[in-house]
């Protein structure tokens, strides 16, 4: 029971980074970005790539995978997205366009990646070793993917708390239109809240690529883990996405070690059934007047 | 009833009767073609009943198509074959019943992510009774041949023409039109917003449940993998916004290109029709919006026809 309460937060803790990511794309800058999975592939790839092709540790990779896909999203915010949120009429319309849009961006990125690296799953070991926590024994990657996932996490809630950048983002996902009479920069805000949103999703994806056997087509079902996450935990609240993807690490590995490893999205969908039955402003979120 | 009405009936009743003749002088090759554009045509245009004037995305299908080709795998050598597709309609209702009941009083985007992994959901849930009770896949061996399957798509196809038509004329059509327009408005005039959507959504369902019951035996082996790939649901989605949801007939003018287009990269390309699938999308949504028929009303509109 113990070990899978662990063994549960080291998923979760990787799952909230990926969460965090897609939080800030979905609360800031108000695009449900459906590609968000395809990103964490491509994270995951791209630190595939340098670890067999040059031996170079998946940690280090993050430092050119985070900034990489920073950019890459901020430009697809800037020429894919804007055009959409500026002719949209209203926040359904741009709902229904930025669904579909990201759609066909996770569709065409799926294309791509089967195009370049095949349809294959793809896996390499590093840190295999085991590591002891109170007598039972985990593996290594799992923790260190943990431990840092955890220190992105942290790193990503004190700079929006306290930096007056983090502020205008925070002021952005309250209320774009007053955050625009006090003269900030909203499409430069979001533009940077989706760029930031993808770099922390990719690096989520090198790390998870670390203990977990990825393919190119399997973005999508991070995706809705993600989503199913963001929506438990609180469109744009950050303290509720690290506590609901902690409890989906704890439900899934519990599900996967006591009923059917093929179940883990049952798992995630009995938790979804019951927030939007009883919780649909989210676990922390205040009832709509 | 108009004279119009009476007019657009007849020709319809005409055109279908032309298409029900064509297994008659066309190849096998041909035949398969149109058994797959007549069962896009009819998951499209049911789609499109829903998803029309609501504005919601629906990516179910997929796990009706999936509920409807199990209801034919494992009933149909105890029960008659006509029976099936009533069960499977039955059966895809009340699963859209359910689905709608959770997500449908909320707002559009948890109906998009609870429909994305609802398929994902059925086939894990379904592959998991079937190792406990040892099963696998199954075969549904019939006597039924392809020309049948078209035949009985072709009929599922005019009901849900007839459907779409009746609904649209009546209240129930009327009250979603609203709710598409402007939801606060619609809840005003005294419309109950979620009854109707859900109303509307379990026909699609069952319409979809339905086509999978009477497909079942062209695959002729049946397992939760191949049954409830979700790629379906995105097929239908596309086709349907490619010719617009605007009209009756919009669904019906994206099945048949894309149809024809998916086939042949899907020949020439296997690797690429996901690539083809996002380009389709980011069309869609920068190139055409409202599809075909968005596109015919602006041409019409311009070319001064459109006086309506």
């Amino acid at each position: 029971m113990f070990f899978i309460l662990i063994t549960g937060l080291l998923l979760g803790g990787t799952y909230a980074l990926i969460a965090m990511g897609l939080n800030l794309q979905y609360g800031v800058a108000r695009i449900m970005n459906l590609a968000n999975g395809e990103m964490l592939v491509a994270g995951g790839f791209a630190a595939f790539w340098v670890y067999t092709a040059g031996q170079v540790s998946p940690i280090a990779a993050l430092l050119v995978v985070a900034p990489v896909a920073f950019v890459v999203n901020w430009a697809i915010y800037r020429i894919m997205l804007r055009p959409l949120v500026k002719r949209a009429k209203s926040r359904g319309a741009l709902e229904v366009d930025s669904i579909l849009a990201t759609f066909g961006l996770s569709f065409a990125l799926v294309g791509i990646m089967t195009w370049f690296f095949g349809g294959g799953y793809f896996n390499y070991s590093y840190l295999s070793g085991r590591i002891d926590i109170f007598a039972s024994s985990y593996a290594q990657n799992r923790v260190v993917a943990f431990a840092i996932a955890s220190l992105l996490a942290a790193a990503l809630w004190v700079w929006l708390s306290y930096t007056r950048a983090g502020l205008r983002m925070r002021a952005v996902a309250v209320s774009p239109d007053s955050a625009r009479l006090v003269g900030i920069d909203v499409p430069a805000v979001s533009a940077l809240a989706f760029g930031l949103g993808g770099a922390v999703t990719a690096s989520g994806g090198a790390l998870i690529s670390m203990f977990f056997t990825l393919d190119a087509s399997v973005g999508i079902l991070f995706t809705m883990k993600a989503l199913i996450i963001v929506i438990m935990g609180g469109v744009g609240d950050i303290r509720g996405t690290i506590v609901a993807a902690l409890i989906l690490g704890i439900a899934e590995t519990f599900v996967a070690r006591v009923i059917d490893p093929g179940l883990t999205l049952a798992a995630a969908y009995v938790l979804f059934l019951g927030v939007l039955l009883f919780r649909p402003q989210g676990l922390f979120g205040r009832t709509p007047t | 009833m108009s004279m119009r009405d009476l007019r657009n009936l007849a020709l319809s009743a005409l055109a279908f009767g032309v298409l029900a003749l064509l297994p008659l002088y066309v190849s096998g090759y041909i035949l398969s073609i149109a058994t797959t554009m007549a069962m896009f045509t009819v998951l499209a245009t049911s789609w499109a009943l829903f998803s029309g004037p609501t504005h919601y995305i629906s990516l179910a299908t997929a796990a009706f198509f999936g509920l409807g080709t199990f209801v034919t795998g494992l009933g149909f050598q105890t029960l008659p074959m006509w029976l099936l597709p009533i069960i499977a309609a039955g059966l895809g209702a009340v699963l859209a019943a359910l689905v709608g009941l959770v997500t449908l009083r909320l707002s559009g985007v948890y109906f998009v992510i609870f429909t994305l992994g609802l398929a994902e959901l059925v086939r894990q849930v379904v592959t998991w009774v079937q190792n406990r009770t040892g099963q696998r896949g199954m075969y549904v061996l019939t006597s039924i041949t392809e020309r049948d399957i078209y035949w009985q798509l072709l009929g599922m196809a005019a009901l849900v023409f007839l459907v779409g038509w009746l609904i649209a004329r009546s209240r129930l059509g009327f009250a979603l039109r609203i709710i598409g327009n402007d939801e606060t408005v619609a809840k005003h005039s005294g419309i109950d917003t979620a009854a109707a959507k859900i109303l509307l959504f379990m026909v699609s369902g069952a319409a979809a449940a339905v086509v999978g019951a009477m497909m079942a035996p062209r695959y002729i082996y049946i397992e939760p993998s191949t049954a409830f790939a979700s790629i379906l649901s995105f097929q239908v989605v596309i086709m349907a916004l490619l010719g617009g949801t605007g009209r009756l007939w919009g669904p019906l003018a994206g099945v048949v290109p894309f149809t024809l287009l998916w086939e042949f990269i899907s020949r020439n390309a296997p690797n690429q029709t996901l690539l083809l699938l996002g380009i389709a999308f980011l069309l869609i949504v920068y190139v055409l919006p409202g599809g075909f028929v968005g596109l015919y009303d602006r041409l019409r509109h311009r070319y001064g026809q459109g006086g309506q």
